[in-house]
């Protein structure tokens, strides 16, 4: 259980990893998420299923650096084993057949909008996606989107596709085209941006919000966001949400709160990880 | 005869306040046989009733005062499967304590049944080999337990004895729900309640972590492949005020804050992972055991102020006195007919203050409790940088709203036979806070007790609530 089947480097700071388990390969659907712990002593983090295998009991999940929790995962090697697994969580994602959607993802949120791409292509959508990142070099799973949709890509710097941010992306296909529905999975702030864009041009919108959880069944509260005025928790109310509805602004101050802890804690492993090199 | 109980050595205030050590420190031999003597080993024994899992307490008592600490051990497991945990947690004051015929007559203190049994399972701990082989599996139907707290242990405990194959499902990873994420390492070590889950493991009861019900595990699944299932799931879901600044940063549930301390050892940071804020000014709001654990546990953490915030008076407060005394030794202050109206914050989102308003008693309300009402222009601000609101909790939904056909009540817990525990759903029994709401260790375990004598009676067909007529 548990075990790393397949590791991959996607990007410089994103790992591809297939994970045994065969109960999370066949239980969970499209926009649902696992919990992780990697050690005795580490942190429980929430990550998303990007794929899964079910026949093969395997399922996929790709990882961002972004703090020591990552990182230690990240070297992680196959054949290696992730202490905790638990899921899936959260409520999937509302597949159905809308009619045109326009899918947005950023960075590491590309993988988290794969399963759901597919689900909806599967629904009879016509799905047309918009991928962004950096550069070229931290643009993901292209090819896996070009299979299911028209994909428009864009990069901070222009080193493919479009140069600027996704929502310029939005702006122009919005201008062109009709959509029903739109996604949008990404950076807090690029959602928080692509929701804008999409209430401009009268879109509804879901977006995928990841915040600071600890259990992920509901007991804890620490992930709760305000959306529609209400106090929600993303871990058992969503991840997904209309994004016309959540309150982008606190969740943002909330995705703070860690913020020198963490980077303390970082620190802390980069230099024993560079000693020891 | 002593009319006092044998005190029991406690680190002090001073220390204690700065360490997650554990702050009572146990009876030496001496000392436990020294207050058994102080039993009268009277006929009626109206300690046993108090108690909710009915231990032969006059029983195991006489044993320790002979000196005979296995047998006065035995006697003490043969009805309790946690010993260690209920003589630490359990609310003796109000239960099999406050029953005890030394403690009526006048000017005299019970006899300290919590430490004599805190004391014999510890001693059996240091001194005994568990020898015990797991208990054949002599029985072809299988049980499922879905949570690991109190409840779900005592019900697995028992049946594995009774010869049943048990599987217990925990989301968690590690087993003990609210013993280990709920109660400080200063009150339970977790070592402790290890070492009694280990035991239960040992009666071959199998314990899975990392699994969600519902959720990893279908209920359709579950209600398949085993001949009873007994949900324990505990009441989970923080409850929140609601007021103005909630979603501040440094405005934590209790259940955040202790799950992030207790299981995740937060207080050890940045040595372990999970990282809590540690605040200077810190306001605990309500005045229950929970709210006591947290305060003292901030404290632990190095804040210099904390405050417990409750809108009724010391009287009506639900924590344990032993634990209200504790917080008072240690410096925690109390706002008495206080509550917060709301959080106020700074420019990036983090608590900086509450505004409170002062309440007054007037007239008695639904649950029979004097009634706070809050005096009008009496509003007042304090500055604090971290909040903790440790008001209660309801059910957890994510079982609940995957199980077709089971009866909640009115107030979304599971309606369950109080006396067996059977729930609408054939084969499905239920207890602990997930039926009645926040409760005790020793209540929960009770509530598994019964449901594993009539899980018996169901599985060996002598008794059938569901039946057709």
């Amino acid at each position: 259980m548990n075990e790393i089947v397949k590791k991959e480097k996607l990007a410089g700071d994103i790992v591809d990893f297939w994970i045994r388990s065969p109960v999370i390969a066949k239980e969970s659907q499209p926009g649902q998420f696992v919990v992780v712990r990697i050690h005795e002593k580490g942190e429980r983090i929430p990550l998303t299923i990007a794929d899964t295998k079910p026949s093969e009991g395997m399922f996929r999940m790709v990882v961002k650096v972004v703090g020591k929790t990552t990182h230690q995962l990240s070297l992680l090697e196959e054949g290696d084993t992730i202490l905790d697994v638990v899921g899936p969580l959260g409520n999937p994602s509302e597949i159905r057949h809308y009619g045109s959607v326009l899918l947005v993802g950023g960075g590491v949120g590309i993988a988290t909008l794969y399963p759901i791409a597919r689900a909806l292509k599967k629904a009879g959508n016509q799905v047309t996606t918009i991928l962004g990142a950096r550069s070229k070099d931290y643009l993901i799973m292209v090819r896996e989107f070009e299979e299911i949709s028209e994909v428009f890509l864009v990069t901070d710097d222009g080193s493919v596709g479009m140069k600027g941010v996704v929502t310029d992306a939005m702006d122009i296909l919005f201008k062109k085209r009709n959509f029903d529905i739109c996604w949008a999975v990404g950076p807090t702030i690029m959602m928080k941006f692509c929701t804008l864009k999409a209430k401009e041009f009268g879109v509804p919108i879901w977006v995928s919000l990841n915040p600071i959880m600890v259990d992920g069944t509901g007991m804890c509260g620490a992930c709760r966001v305000t959306v529609a005025n209400q106090i929600k928790f993303a871990c058992v109310d969503g991840p997904e949400f209309r994004g016309e509805e959540v309150d982008w602004d606190e969740l943002l101050k909330r995705l703070s709160q860690y913020k020198e802890q963490e980077k303390l804690s970082y620190e802390i492993f980069l230099k024993a990880a560079g000693d020891k090199q | 005869m002593k009319n006092k109980k044998t005190p029991m050595r406690e680190q002090p205030p001073e220390i204690r306040k700065r360490n997650f050590e554990e702050v009572a420190l146990g009876y030496s031999l001496e000392e436990a046989v020294t207050e058994a003597q102080r039993c009268l080993q009277c006929p009626t024994h109206p300690c046993v009733s108090g108690c909710p899992v009915g231990i032969d307490i006059p029983g195991f008592i006489k044993k320790l005062k002979e000196g005979k600490l296995e047998e006065s051990y035995r006697i003490l497991k043969s009805y309790n499967n946690l010993p260690a945990i209920c003589g630490r947690v359990c609310p003796q004051e109000v239960q099999c304590e406050s029953r005890c015929v030394v403690g009526k007559i006048k000017d005299s203190e019970p006899v300290a049944i919590g430490r004599l049994e805190r004391f014999v399972a510890d001693w059996a701990a240091d001194n005994l080999k568990e020898e015990m082989e797991s208990s054949p599996i002599s029985r072809k139907e299988k049980v499922a337990v879905v949570g690991s707290g109190p409840s779900g242990l005592t019900v697995a405990a028992d049946l594995a004895k009774l010869g049943y194959q048990v599987d217990v499902f925990e989301a968690f990873h590690k087993p003990g729900g609210v013993l280990v994420y709920g109660i400080p390492e200063f009150r339970l070590p977790k070592k402790i309640v290890e070492r009694e889950v280990n035991y239960i493991r040992k009666l071959g009861v199998k314990i899975h972590t990392n699994v969600v019900v519902g959720k990893t595990l279908k209920v359709g699944r579950l209600l398949n492949e085993y001949d009873a299932i007994f949900i324990g799931t505990g009441a989970g879901t923080p409850r929140f005020m609601g007021i103005p600044g909630t979603n501040l940063n440094g405005v934590y549930s209790a259940n955040e804050f202790l799950t992030r301390v207790n299981l995740m050892k937060a207080y050890l940071f940045p040595e372990y992972d999970t990282p809590i804020r540690v605040g200077k000014t810190v306001a605990v709001i309500g005045a229950g055991n929970t709210a006591m654990d947290a305060a003292r546990s901030a404290l632990r953490l190095g804040a210099k102020k904390v405050y417990i915030v409750y809108r009724r008076t010391e009287r009506e407060m639900p924590a344990r006195r032993e634990e209200y005394h504790h917080a008072l030794e240690e410096g925690i202050e109390f706002l008495w007919l206080t509550l917060p109206v709301r959080y106020l914050g700074d420019a990036n989102g983090n608590v900086r203050a509450m505004e409170c308003v002062k309440m007054e008693l007037k007239g008695i309300d639904r649950s029979g409790r004097p009634k706070p009402v809050p005096i009008e222009g009496s509003n007042f601000s304090i500055e604090v940088d971290m909040v903790i609101e440790a008001i209660g909790q309801g059910p957890n939904r994510v079982l609940l709203s995957e199980f077709p056909g089971l009866e909640l009540n009115e107030r979304g817990y599971i309606k369950a036979d109080k006396d067996t525990g059977a729930t609408s759903v054939r084969g499905v029994f239920a207890g602990g806070d997930i039926v009645t709401g926040a409760a005790t260790v020793i209540e929960a375990m009770g509530a598994g007790k019964r449901a594993a004598q009539f899980i018996h009676a169901y599985l060996s067909g002598e008794w059938d609530p569901w039946k057709q007529e």
